[in-house]
């Protein structure tokens, strides 16, 4: 009976999602306080009614209830429990369930934290956050119900979670894209509510600006963490494969980050209103359509795992409403925008106007690096797959042009530059990395690369521009305390983030060409040579995990005659699905990774082995992470608070005279 | 002028939306099955129940469906009150698959027998030329002795409309 709880309370968040987007409207046509007030009490609701259902669900994965088919199609009686909770969301409906959970929650975070917005303007938001919410509910109740029953046979063990995901990285992974991509529906729901309430201005920019920085880190976060994943459980040693899913994250991502900029300059100076709308409808927008392409079916890859078309017609449909819908409003309201305001050409306005449709282009390129192999196919054209060769091409030229933007963007001044003497210290930065960056590759493994170069030449002056930024605002205001009371969190967090940006471009560049790399066949007792170490094959071994069996080898590895290390990778067999999985063996370092891992058996006790040594990954890491907390950073400004500030100091004052 | 310009996104989006349309009928995964166009494989395997040596001779004259079953095979009970009713129109070969004689025989004790002909394959070797990747799968063959679709999985309304009707509506032969 319990899982009907769950049911029960899914269709309960479904009716208060339906009140949630219809009542505050309704109010806010006709000018009716009491029902525009309903829009934070119903939101809060909602999201009892979903955190309610999301426990009945983990309860069932935690109590092995088979007569769930969701349970038994993707847990068993041997699976750890950390893998049992996490498994909730570790397939199509529970995923669903998941998204609709942190929907609600941004829903819950948007009416807690709102107080320093109008109650009418808060409500709107609420309530496009509704009709989102709607459509997801109504896609789990009517396509993909996560607590359906096998009844009357409940099989006596379920068959298991993938192994791919049976991972600690999938305990997170998940839940942070998703606060990303979720996160996105706020800056939307904004936008809508601005278009609905004519209202797109300065005020809206401002309120909408924490809630995009904040879901941009978690969509930061969330895309590391997978592409972190991807390189250790994949087994392959990659870290991005420019696969439809990882893309479908990435242009989100991109297009957040030009909503970002765009924000600043619509905040401080009021320009590229209607841009900025558009931004903020598209970053959703292609959330929805990353959605919609993963759980259609409509492209292949290994996150795919729920293709059915009937879905797909559902999510099409709800895509069409969503975004169809708001750029039908777009077309109409943002005709009644004007752009006030001018700027020079030098002036920090047309860097981020550049900055942005670097970032657009990049957008849309990935967009149709995606797409490109579904238009020829529904065009009669056959299979084709568009590879990392298209992919980097695209990306490489472009990331040098939106790096020197980002050197030059910080020191303009609004409207127009007019002391151009202080870009000076960053053409010496420029020719100091130049210079610097032509040499490094030499002090690295492998041949000289120039690709290496570039790399390095752009890491190090986005770096140095960065430090020379910071250095210049320090002189502006005499000393480093005034200089941070004055720029405020936001700088603070842009610097954080354009380090990140120079930290995770040295990596890639790195990884990319100087990686040591070996396919052998090893078997007990023999020794290789990867970079300054010995490899020795000592022992292979069977051990039992608690739902697989698995293949170990021990190598230890030697610098010179001191025992560096030794190392375990297996190569386990998951007993439940009969999947073959990696787990490589991984000795992280600040410098490089030395990554081991096992092919195929090759008889007579022989491993197909593969060695690398991968310089510098970890730091592509690192600089996500950086930018996301980049990100944290900024929503702490005091401007956002102030807002909130100054209406509880009019409260006061309303009250006081009394 | 600039009126018509915000009209653009929206008009693109139409555009990619009617692709989307397009790229949902049409199967990624789909590989196009070796089988399909060809004759069932030849074969020599028990009868269920007698033990007799059964070959592809002993196949009706189509169009029929070869239903691989099992009866440790929980979809396949599932799909088995639609398949019995299918059986009542259009003859349904079973295959028992990687399965054990009385385990089978009690099953179709219990839960009935739609079958015209009981094919038994233990070590799954016809299972094997057909390419079965898992119980229950269907091929649907046509008058003419050819494979004409495969259904991965249980054989419902919708698998009927979509791979069974169209066939039969040939005239069971294309």
């Amino acid at each position: 009976m319990f899982a009907e709880f769950g049911h029960f309370a899914l269709v309960t968040a479904f009716a208060i999602a339906i009140c949630q987007s219809v009542i505050p409207l309704y109010g806010y046509f006709t000018q009716q306080d009491t029902l525009i007030a309903t829009a934070k009490p119903l939101a809060l609701l909602q999201g009892f009614a979903l955190a309610v259902s999301f426990a009945v669900l983990m309860h069932g994965f935690l109590v092995h209830d088979f007569s769930i088919s969701y349970v038994a199609n993707n847990s068993n009686l041997y699976l750890p429990w950390y893998f049992r909770l996490s498994a909730v969301w570790g397939a199509h409906e529970g995923s669903l369930l998941l998204w609709a959970l942190i929907l609600a929650v941004w829903g819950v975070a948007v009416s807690l934290f709102s107080r320093g917005i109008p109650d009418e303007m808060a409500s709107l938001v609420l309530s496009v956050l509704g009709m989102i919410g709607i459509g997801f509910i109504a896609f789990m109740l009517f396509t993909s119900n996560p607590f359906e029953r096998l009844l009357p046979f409940a099989p006596a063990n379920g068959q298991d979670l993938n192994p791919l995901l049976q991972d600690p990285g999938l305990i997170f992974h998940p839940p942070m894209l998703y606060m990303g991509y979720v996160g996105l529906s706020v800056a939307y729901a904004f936008a809508m509510a601005a278009l609905i309430a004519g209202r797109l201005d300065a005020t809206w920019a401002r309120w909408s600006r924490p809630w995009t920085t904040i879901a941009w880190s978690f969509l930061t976060f969330g895309i590391a963490l997978g592409s972190w994943w991807a390189y250790y459980e994949l087994g392959w040693g990659g870290w991005w494969f420019w696969d439809p899913v990882e893309n479908a994250s990435l242009i989100p991502w991109l297009v957040a980050t030009a909503l970002m900029h765009s924000l600043a300059v619509t905040e401080k100076r009021g320009l590229f209103r209607s841009w900025t709308v558009l931004l903020a409808i598209a970053a959703f927008s292609l959330s929805l359509l990353g959605t919609f392409l993963v759980r259609s079916g409509v492209l292949t890859s290994v996150h795919a795992f729920a293709n059915d078309p009937e879905r797909g017609v559902f999510i099409l449909g709800f895509l069409i409403v969503v975004i169809g819908g708001s750029l039908t409003l777009y077309a109409i309201r943002a005709a009644a925008v004007s752009e006030p305001g001018r700027f020079g050409w030098l002036s920090r306005e047309s860097w981020l106007l550049f900055n942005n449709l670097i970032l657009t282009v990049m957008a849309i390129s990935v967009l149709l690096g995606t797409l490109y192999p579904l238009l020829v196919d529904s065009l009669g054209g056959g299979k084709v797959s568009v590879g990392p060769p298209f992919f980097n091409a695209v990306f490489v030229p472009l990331t040098a042009i939106l790096v020197s933007f980002m050197v030059f963007g910080p020191l303009t001044s609004w409207q127009q530059m007019k002391d151009t003497r202080q870009y000076r210290p960053l053409i010496v930065a420029g020719l100091v990395s130049v210079i610097a960056g032509l040499v490094w590759p030499t002090q690295m493994l492998g041949a000289y690369s120039i690709a290496s170069a570039l790399g390095t030449v752009l890491a190090l002056w986005l770096a140095l521009g960065t430090v020379i930024d910071i250095r210049q605002r320090i002189l502006e205001y005499g000393s480093v305390r005034v200089m941070s009371r004055k720029v405020g969190a936001g700088f603070f967090g842009m610097w954080t983030a354009h380090i990140g940006v120079a930290v995770t471009i040295f990596g890639v560049a790195m990884v990319e060409n100087h990686t040591e790399h070996r396919d052998l066949r090893m078997g007990p007792g023999d020794v290789q040579a990867l970079g300054p170490y010995e490899v020795r094959f000592i022992q292979l071994e069977k051990i039992q995990g608690p739902n697989y069996v698995a293949d170990r080898v021990t190598f230890e590895v030697w610098e010179g005659t001191r025992l560096y290390q030794a190392v375990m990778p297996e190569k386990r067999l998951y007993n439940a699905s009969q999947m073959v999985m990696t787990e490589a063996a991984i000795d992280p370092g600040f410098t490089r990774d030395l990554y081991i891992a096992l092919g195929e058996p090759l008889g007579d006790g022989d491993w197909a082995v593969r060695l690398s040594i991968k310089p510098f990954v970890d730091w592509i890491w690192a600089g996500s992470f950086l930018m996301g907390f980049g990100g944290i950073v900024a929503i702490t400004d005091r401007r956002y608070r102030r807002v909130r500030a100054r209406k509880a100091a009019l409260l006061e004052d309303r009250v006081a005279p009394a | 002028m600039r009126r018509m310009l915000l009209w653009l996104p929206l008009a693109i989006f139409g555009i990619l939306a009617v692709f989307f349309f397009r790229g949902l009928s049409l199967d990624p995964n789909a590989q196009p099955s070796a089988l399909i166009g060809r004759t069932l494989p030849a074969f020599q395997l028990m009868e269920l129940h007698t033990g007799a040596m059964l070959t592809e001779a002993d196949l009706p004259s189509g169009p029929y469906l070869l239903n691989v079953w099992a009866s440790w095979c929980i979809t396949c009970q599932v799909e088995h009150p639609y398949l019995t009713e299918l059986s009542k129109t259009l003859p349904v070969v079973g295959l028992n698959y990687k399965d054990q004689r009385t385990a089978a025989q009690n099953w179709l004790a219990k839960l009935g027998d739609p079958y015209v002909l009981h094919l038994f394959d233990d070590s799954g070797q016809l299972g094997l030329d057909l390419g079965v990747a898992g119980a229950p799968e269907t091929f649907v063959v046509d008058a003419s002795g050819v494979i004409r679709a495969r259904i991965q999985g249980e054989v419902n309304v919708r698998a009927f409309e979509r791979e069974i009707a169209p066939v039969l509506a040939a005239g069971g032969s294309r």
